[in-house]
């Protein structure tokens, strides 16, 4: 069998009232999920940029993204799994901390070049930037204090040298 | 021009009328009124259906008969829901049609209005594209854009979804040809490279298979598919919707594939080396079993929607246009191959193999369409609705013409043939008449149309194909459910010649195979517009051959089995 594997998707879109709705039900017309989206705008106010991370059979990726493609809103859409396509995201946990716990949060921030965005007597919120692997690691080893709440912007994605994405 | 005074609905019918449209169906409602207000001053006609469903179906038997856009007119909440079935069957079938479809107004959007709706919300999955206008300022260029995605690339339905405030309000922008489509792209030729790998394959094939569906029919490529075949000497299998693509009676053509194909169609398709897909989607009715179709022959695929490359199989070659010019591409490149031992074969088959039925028992479908084909020497158009009917009729009538038999093929959407029947026959410039031939379950999902074909006099010969029984639900309880009949008994029915004179329809009646050609004969003359004719009919018949759903070609039933069968794997 063929292993699901994560995919990024870029899609470049007219930016109408509409356009995620017909996205989203290329996916949900096959049960497949979502596992992250990301909408900005472009330097041309009339499209916008999605980057879609979906979990799946690779070849039923293929024929989801076709299936984008053809949608009269969507310009372009590309898969960019595989390729070294920049790829960040950002997240921010917030950790129950005691004072004295602090110094050892703190010293893990600084190995990840993370930033504490918020700080209580009780709690901290971090900030980290960087590839998906580096979010998970953090947060895997910030687990080991109490994290209360966590949220991530999902990947943006970029393609290197002056081509566009 | 600036047409500073006219209101939005006065810039739709106007649009409308630039678009060359002459007839729409509809069905009025309070908030579709400005547009039905504004039409009375135009020379469109508005044919008045008696539900929304109807008016979708005629408006795509219409696009269907004449390749131009049918256009379905309707109200807002209930009236846009009708629409539905219509819009979905039109999608599967790419049948380009325009609904437009009244709207509260932009305030009360969202508030749960009286007979607010999520119109177009609801309808994102079934059609090509839509647009939920919220300024009438947009109409002039909404209107071009629908009406271009409409009827351009793989055609297909597209929705407005029209406030009343924006089609009572005024409308100052000026008419336009411009779209804002940036996303919109029309395949034409195909790659050269895909071409030349095509003519390479076909160079090398002892045994080669044309399949011709609905896209060769919706480009217009009935002379280049005839063509390649007697240039390469290659025999030519149709889908349903492929029907009449090319003629059933040419030498080279071997008639229907898949589940009700003929026998010779599916060996031919068994033992091909090459199958030439031109505009069919290798749907699971024709392939059967996926994993063995063709499985040794080198499939290559022509269409104009690169999101059908690899969808149901991967082919080795795909060649991405609209097949009219991939064809005119393709034809240079090839020549004459070395089939003579091939065609002989498939024409032995189809010597040993022909299509039949039983000739004894009471009235059998499969004579009442053999014979309406015979009297009028296959010139007619041909409707059907969903069922055992609809494959007998794609069996036993000569199709030879294209856009001479409409079917919901994809969608396979009872109540759609008699409805057809009517947008068609406002279409048709042959001058043959219309058949409609609906089961007598289907047809009483929409008889209420029959006022329709009579108030406007319409050419049409309704045969109501009565077995009363849901007949192809019936055949697969007989078939592999040994016999447990659930819900399939049509007691009940009308008497369907009553009912047809109660709207002032004259109503014939066959009740024996003796009679079908002078009753046939009777509804062939008569002149003065529709006539039904009651077809009582064997209740208990079978469709032959057949190919339970999911099950590989060779697993083809020919005759009725002895033995109970396996439940089908496959849907539907
Ligand atoms: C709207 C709709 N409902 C249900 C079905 C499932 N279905 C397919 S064929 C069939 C039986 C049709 O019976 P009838 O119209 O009498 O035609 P027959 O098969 O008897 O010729 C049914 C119920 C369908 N295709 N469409
Ligand atoms: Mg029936």
């Amino acid at each position: 069998m063929i292993k699901d594997i994560a995919h990024s998707i870029s899609l470049l879109v007219a930016n109408r009232p509409g356009v995620l709705v017909r996205i989203a039900l290329v996916f949900s017309r096959r049960g497949y999920n979502i596992d992250s989206l990301v909408v900005s705008p472009t330097l041309d106010p009339n499209f916008s940029r999605m980057n879609i991370i979906a979990h799946g059979n690779p070849e039923i990726l293929m024929q989801i993204i076709k299936q984008l493609e053809k949608l009269v809103d969507v310009v372009q859409a590309k898969d960019h799994t595989g390729t070294d396509a920049v790829e960040k995201e950002l997240a921010l946990i917030k950790v129950r901390c005691t004072p004295d716990q602090r110094t050892e949060i703190l010293q893990l921030c600084d190995h990840f070049h993370a930033n504490t965005v918020d700080m209580t007597a009780t709690s901290m919120i971090i900030q980290i930037t960087g590839n998906s692997q580096k979010v998970d690691t953090l947060k895997s080893l910030l687990q080991k204090f109490e994290i209360v709440e966590y949220i991530r912007t999902g990947k943006v994605i970029m393609l290197r040298g002056e081509d566009k994405t | 021009m600036a047409n500073k005074t006219l209101s939005g609905a006065e810039v739709i019918i106007e649009c409308l009328k630039r678009e060359g449209i002459d007839t729409i169906f509809g069905y009025p409602g309070g908030s579709a009124i400005p547009m039905f207000d504004a039409i009375l001053d135009s020379n469109i006609k508005v044919v008045l259906s008696r539900h929304e469903q109807g008016a979708t179906h005629m408006a795509d038997g219409y696009a269907r008969q004449t390749g131009k856009v049918g256009v379905a007119l309707v109200t807002s909440g209930p009236g846009a829901t009708n629409t539905f079935t219509g819009i979905y069957t039109a999608l599967m079938d790419s049948s380009p049609i325009v609904v437009l479809a009244a709207q509260t107004t932009t305030p009360n959007l969202g508030k749960d209005a009286f007979q607010e709706c999520d119109t177009s919300g609801m309808t994102f999955a079934a059609v090509k594209h839509s647009y939920l206008v919220k300024d009438s300022n947009d109409l002039p260029r909404v209107m071009k854009e629908a009406f271009h995605i409409a009827r351009t690339g793989r055609p297909g339905p597209v929705l407005i979804d029209l406030p009343k405030d924006v089609t009572a309000g005024p409308c100052t922008a000026p008419f336009t040809d411009q779209m804002d489509l940036p996303g919109y792209k029309i395949p034409t030729y195909a790659s050269t490279e895909s071409v030349e790998k095509a003519a390479e394959f076909l160079k090398n094939s002892k045994k080669p298979l044309l399949l011709v569906g609905h896209g060769a029919m919706i480009s217009g490529a009935s002379r280049q598919v005839r063509e390649l075949a007697e240039k390469l000497n290659a025999p030519v299998c149709c889908t349903m919707l492929g029907l009449g693509a090319f003629p059933v009676d040419h030498e080279l053509s071997l008639g229907m594939l898949g589940m009700h194909g003929t026998i010779y169609a599916n060996k031919a398709v068994l033992d091909c080396d090459l199958i030439l897909s031109i505009g069919s989607r290798w749907d699971d009715r024709i392939t059967g079993k996926l994993e063995v179709f063709c499985k040794d022959a080198i499939k290559m695929h022509i269409d104009i929607d690169p999101a059908e490359e690899g969808k149901v199989l991967q082919p080795d070659v795909f060649m991405c246009g609209d097949a009219k010019l991939v064809l005119e591409q393709l034809l240079p490149m090839v020549h004459k191959l070395d089939t003579a031992d091939w065609v002989k074969t498939c024409q032995t088959w189809k010597k040993r193999f022909p299509l039949t039925y039983p000739k004894q028992g009471g009235l059998r479908m499969q004579h009442v369409i053999a014979t309406a084909s015979k009297l009028t020497d296959g010139k007619a158009i041909v409707t059907t609705d969903v069922g055992q009917h609809q494959m007998w009729v794609a069996q036993f009538f000569h199709i030879n013409y294209p856009r001479q038999l409409h079917s919901s093929g994809g969608a396979g959407t009872m109540g759609f043939g008699f409805p057809a029947a009517i947008g068609a026959a406002f279409g048709n410039e042959t001058g043959w008449p219309v058949l409609s031939f609906s089961g007598d379950g289907g047809f009483q999902m929409t008889e209420a149309e029959l006022a329709t074909a009579a108030i406007h006099k319409l050419p049409i010969k309704i045969f109501v194909m009565d077995n009363k029984y849901l007949g192809m639900v019936r055949q697969w309880q007989e078939l592999f459910y040994d016999h447990r009949y659930s819900s399939v008994d049509m007691m009940g029915n009308p008497d369907f010649v009553k009912l047809a004179e109660a709207y002032g329809i004259p109503g014939l009646r066959i009740k024996r195979a003796a009679d079908a050609e002078r009753v046939i004969q009777k509804a062939l003359e008569y002149n003065e517009g529709p006539i039904l004719i009651h077809c009582e009919c064997e209740k208990e018949d079978n469709v032959f051959p057949m190919i339970p759903a999911g099950a590989p070609l060779t697993a083809m039933i020919t005759e009725p089995p002895k033995a109970q069968l396996e439940k089908p794997t496959g849907s539907t």
